[in-house]
């Protein structure tokens, strides 16, 4: 069903793009290695197939456009690290302490196959820790953001 | 809002998901360039959902409902949650899809095509309520890691499939047999094909039951892509992972099933209360089962204003796990009084159950409409958040809406 609702939306767009697909993919591989984690040996690691590298560029209002992330130091090792396998809205709906980041690094790294971060680990931890930190709600919060209308009897 | 902001900041890593690459020089697209068709590798589309649907995540897609879209007593696709651990399958051929039973406590190994199912079975249908273990998370006090559900991740669908008991009788098991592990075409993240996104399951106890099902179909179709396509297991009642989708083996475990997020602080809570915010050994978690009574007010959707004087006809849907419903109070004075509402019979065992009311406001202002299940146990929802655990699942705090009386 997912397949067939690809084909025939994205039918046309695949043939078009393909010329232009190549040349960019082949230029972004490049570029992208360089860019890569990368283990003690020197060598780039394995990130799924099918992962994106978003460019840490393109900042408006203190957002970084492509991913969502609050614009701050640390970003584009954030968005190296951080979004190979997960959206970084799997980041930027949560918040913890930097302790709390931490134990969810080596959750990720225990079971879900997060590489060594080596010296990126305390950028990212920084990062998170100043940008998405926790703030008190108590037991029970105001209901915000209502959009009100009037009711039809 | 929700979903311009997603299609704006998706599109480009859609072109590399395409191309199998990313868009280097993708950031410096002038502004309004449109890639033909590239705008719109739109989630709402793609899984055929109304455009209200909020997405928290979209590696792995994971989007809920707001309240009022679940107002029909069984849920539509449109509005029915997605929870996904890894990547959905691509491509899945049900002319050669298998489901295995194997396992420990199996007394063979057998394997049934879809067609099998069909044929040599006989179909059940039965409604059934699945809410996702995590419902609620956004809550939390500390937070809770995850993603951060608000009240939408329930549904009510009618499921259609075989009784997993008799496809467990049809292969065999063995009276040493504890658990159902199931194991699905899903991908994980990583990329690593020996790994595993979810691989949950159920007790025999649960296994057994009538209503529990190996379902092919949703709402009288073929269960849609994401969530679950072809098969799925339904088990009513319980965190909804146990509900595995894309199965293709099930597993007879002779002990509890140990797959991937059945252990650690995935759907397991403290076994005894803890302070919030406390660090909770593994030996202390305990496996979430049946899920907690709740409720949802469905209608009217909240912000309603409406003149002094007119009464508000309202009505939403409770549910109790393993358990019925045996009465739902509403309050609009905060929880200082309840009066009770109408609550209607389960269309089936674990189905939910609709309630509904009608109220008049003694004068002008800001009011909550709260409403308050009570399962068939003597439990009932409380006002604030229940016993905070470390992944933050199990909120059933009582569900309000704001109105304003002009």
């Amino acid at each position: 069903m997912e397949g067939k609702g690809k084909t025939g939306k994205w039918g046309s767009l695949w043939k078009g793009l393909l010329g232009v697909g190549l040349v960019l993919a082949l230029a972004a591989f490049i570029w992208y290695r360089s860019g890569l984690p990368v283990q003690d040996s020197g060598d780039p690691l394995p990130v799924p197939a099918d992962s994106v590298q978003a460019s840490p560029e393109g900042i408006s209002g203190g957002i970084h456009v492509q991913t969502g992330f609050r614009a701050g130091e640390g970003l584009p090792v954030v968005i190296s690290n951080c979004t190979p396998c997960h959206s970084a809205e799997l980041v930027t709906q949560n918040r913890m302490t930097r302790e709390g980041w931490e134990s969810t690094i080596r959750w990720m790294q225990e079971t879900q196959n997060l590489w060594e971060l080596g010296d990126n680990e305390a950028v990212i931890l920084d990062y998170l820790a100043t940008y998405y930190a926790p703030e008190e709600k108590g037991r029970r919060q105001n209901l915000e953001n209502i959009e009100w209308y009037e009711l039809e009897p | 809002m929700e979903r311009r902001k997603f299609v704006g900041r998706s599109a480009l890593l859609s072109l590399g998901s395409l191309l199998g690459a990313e868009i280097v020089f993708g950031n410096r697209l002038p502004e309004g360039l449109s890639l033909l068709g590239l705008q719109d590798p739109d989630p709402f589309a793609l899984f055929d959902k109304d455009p209200e649907m909020v997405v928290l995540n979209s590696r792995p897609w994971n989007m809920e409902a707001q309240a009022h879209l679940l107002d029909d007593p069984v849920t539509p696709n449109k509005y029915m949650f997605i929870r996904n651990n890894g990547l959905i399958p691509e491509k899945p051929d049900p002319t050669k899809w298998q489901l295995t039973i194997d396992g420990e406590a199996a007394r063979q190994v057998k394997s049934y095509s879809l067609e099998d199912l069909k044929k040599k079975f006989r179909p059940h249908t039965y409604r059934l309520t699945l809410e996702c273990g995590g419902n609620g998370r956004s809550e939390f006090n500390p937070p809770a890691s995850g993603n951060q559900w608000t009240v939408g991740a329930v549904s009510c669908a009618s499921w259609t499939g075989v009784r997993l008991r008799d496809l467990l009788e049809d292969a065999g098991y063995t009276t040493n047999a504890v658990y159902i592990g199931y194991h699905a075409a899903d991908r994980h993240l990583s990329g690593d094909p020996g790994k595993e996104p979810i691989s949950r399951g159920v007790p025999m106890e649960k296994a057994l039951q009538d209503e529990t099902l190996v379902a092919y179909q949703m709402n009288g179709k073929d269960i849609p892509m994401a969530h679950g396509y072809p098969l799925r297991l339904v088990a009513g009642g319980w965190p909804a992972s146990a509900s595995g989708k894309w199965i293709t083996r099930l597993s007879i475990r002779d002990r509890v099933h140990d797959g991937a997020k059945m252990t650690g602080d995935s759907y397991r809570v403290p076994c005894e209360p803890v302070a919030p915010g406390t660090k909770v050994a593994d030996s202390d978690m305990c496996i979430i089962e049946s899920m907690p009574v709740k409720s949802l007010i469905t209608y009217p959707k909240t912000g309603a204003t409406l003149p002094l004087g007119s009464s508000l006809p309202f009505r939403g849907h409770a549910w109790a796990g393993e358990l019925r419903v045996a009465r739902v109070k509403y309050s609009i004075d905060f929880g200082s009084t309840w009066e009770d509402c109408s609550l209607e019979a389960p269309a089936n065992r674990l189905a939910w159950q609709r309630f509904s009311g009608e109220v008049r406001f003694p004068q002008k202002g800001y009011y909550e409409l709260w409403a308050r299940a009570e399962d068939s146990e003597g439990k009932a929802q409380p006002m604030v958040l229940p016993g905070w655990n470390p992944k933050g699942y199990l909120n059933n705090a009582c569900h309000r809406i704001a109105l304003k009386i002009t």
